[in-house]
């Protein structure tokens, strides 16, 4: 599904960030990807995302070449990808149902048609009661959870994360865990950035280890 | 059956605790909210641009059918001169003349001004009470042209001549020519200043377009975000420039059109005086006709249709610039 060869990436004149990186990420699988802060884990989800190409080497996604790809191809991938950013990226002028029932109206879909999958996937995160709320009042956890919500509603391909689970408390973090698990089990591959070592403690799955730009695989 | 469902069943368990549907569809935000464009200054250059735009245009029209009016009035028509000279009785002459008109083909009607006419006609600048004989005053004759024909002049001049050797045929031409370019000057200038309306809407729709965009940024990396394409971003912001183009075509358009109905109102009222009459004899009935109406709605919606391409270009060179 992901295929990395000899990926190096620098911002700017700087030095590089991200050094000889070289994995796969098969279809199905779930890994925690973890490190120091500032060891790139961010830059490595954006590689991933499609937000950033890297400065030398190959990466290739769901089977093309990404340098390759025209603005278009890039938009059609990125249907099949689902991203939750550290600041979550909500947009302040829609309830949390219309938030995370977006990925469906680019899609063009009725509303009517999405509807009851976006009233219960809010209901399983703990949002049912805050479906109309406007995201300025929501609290941190409840943005962390509509984000999430919303990257996993249209059940994409392949799933990043950048610490899911930052903001809320321990019980939710482990019910959002048992979120994305089952959406591995129903055929997403899961990428999780983390810090936090209880959370990868939970669950047994493969460990990608960032440190001064090298990537360590823990199988 | 939702898709969840049909492809691997429910991605959430909810058992006991599944929530009522609403049955009515929810009305959603629009992706783009209208209040965050800041329309209303948007809406005043187009309404200003597209008023300016209507009255050239306008102005432009009713310019070239008054002097299309002249010209075809004026060129309908020649006129004779015949100039008092030593030994020759100017009575007999201009009766000669007008009988050598009257006898050239072509010509279908011959009006000589008698010398009471003549008087009056110089009235405005010598004042009444004129006695013409103390004054060695040409006699005029108009003689008007079939339409359609063309009239040999060199022939008529000749004729004229032999009979009345001080008499002179005047056919308006290098008046005519100049009416021609004084038009064409006028239709000129009106084009220059439509390109520059023209030109300066689009810089301020671009101007508006990058404000706009760059106040929705974070919506453009969202919509990024969830697998949105430049195309489907575009079209948010694209019909909330629409219809802010439409209103200010809209106003700019329906002020300008009342302001054509009220001018020509106002030479209604006007008619008979003197003002009334100069502004008539220069700019006829001040009135547009229907087509010319015609003429400023399709210019609103034009310019209305170059806010939404001026907007149109600039979200995608932006959209660019943000991904």
């Amino acid at each position: 599904m992901v295929r990395f060869e000899n990926v190096g990436l620098r911002y700017g004149l700087g030095p590089e960030i991200l050094r000889d990186l070289s994995f796969l990420i098969p279809a199905h699988s779930f890994q925690f990807l973890t490190g120091p802060s500032g060891a790139g884990k961010t830059s490595l989800l954006r590689l991933l995302f499609l937000s950033l190409r890297p400065t030398r080497g190959l990466v290739n996604l769901f089977g093309q070449d990404v340098s390759l790809l025209s603005k278009d191809q890039v938009a059609d991938l990125r249907k099949r990808i689902g991203i939750v950013l550290q600041d979550f990226r909500l947009l302040d002028h829609m309830t949390t149902y219309e938030n995370v029932a977006l990925p469906f109206r680019v899609m063009g879909r009725e509303e009517s048609s999405y509807r009851r999958e976006v009233i219960d996937l809010l209901k399983w995160v703990g949002l049912g009661e805050r479906m109309d709320a406007l995201p300025p009042i929501l609290s941190g956890g409840e943005k962390q959870r509509a984000a999430i919500a919303r990257a996993v509603i249209s059940r994409p391909q392949l799933l990043l994360a950048d610490e899911p689970t930052g903001s809320v408390d321990p019980t939710l973090g482990r019910r959002l865990l048992r979120l994305f698990i089952e959406l591995n089990r129903s055929g997403t591959a899961v990428v999780i950035a983390t810090h936090d070592i209880t959370l990868m403690d939970q669950y047994e799955a493969r460990r990608l280890v960032l440190h001064q730009g090298r990537l360590h695989i823990y199988e | 059956m939702s898709r969840f469902e049909d492809e691997h069943g429910p991605l959430v368990d909810l058992g006991n605790e599944r929530p009522q549907v609403p049955a009515q569809a929810r009305i959603l935000s629009p992706i783009v909210p209208r209040a965050s464009i800041s329309g209303r200054a948007l809406v005043a250059v187009v309404a200003i641009m597209t008023f300016l735009a209507s009255i050239t245009t306008g102005t432009v029209l009713l310019v070239s059918a008054s002097a299309a009016e002249w010209q075809s009035e004026v060129a309908s028509e020649i006129t004779a001169q015949v100039r008092p000279q030593t030994g020759r009785d100017l009575e007999r002459d201009a009766a000669a003349t007008a009988e050598a008109m009257r006898t050239q083909p072509g010509i279908v009607q011959v009006k000589p001004f008698t010398k009471d006419e003549s008087a009056r006609l110089l009235e405005p600048w010598l004042g009444s009470g004129l006695s013409i004989d103390q004054l060695p005053v040409p006699r005029v004759i108009v003689a008007r042209v079939q339409p359609g024909t063309t009239l040999d002049l060199a022939s008529l001049r000749s004729r004229v001549t032999q009979v009345a050797p001080s008499a002179s045929v005047d056919d308006h031409r290098a008046w005519i020519e100049r009416m021609r370019s004084m038009t064409g000057a006028t239709v000129f200038a009106g084009l220059g200043i439509l390109v520059l309306v023209i030109m300066a809407t689009i810089i301020s729709v671009s101007f508006a377009t990058r404000g706009a965009m760059a106040a929705n940024r974070p919506i453009v990396e969202v919509l990024h975000f969830v697998g949105a394409g430049d195309s489907f971003i575009a079209n948010r912001f694209l019909r909330h420039f629409l219809r802010l183009g439409l209103e200010g075509g809209l106003i700019g358009g329906g002020v300008a059109m009342l302001a054509f109905g009220f001018s020509e109102s106002m030479a209604g009222w006007f008619s008979g005086t003197p003002v009334g009459d100069q502004f008539a004899a220069l700019l006829g009935t001040f009135s547009l006709p229907p087509s010319g109406y015609l003429v400023l709605a399709l210019q609103a919606l034009l310019i209305a249709a170059i806010t939404a391409w001026a907007s149109r270009r600039t979200l995608f060179a932006t959209l660019d610039d943000i991904d």
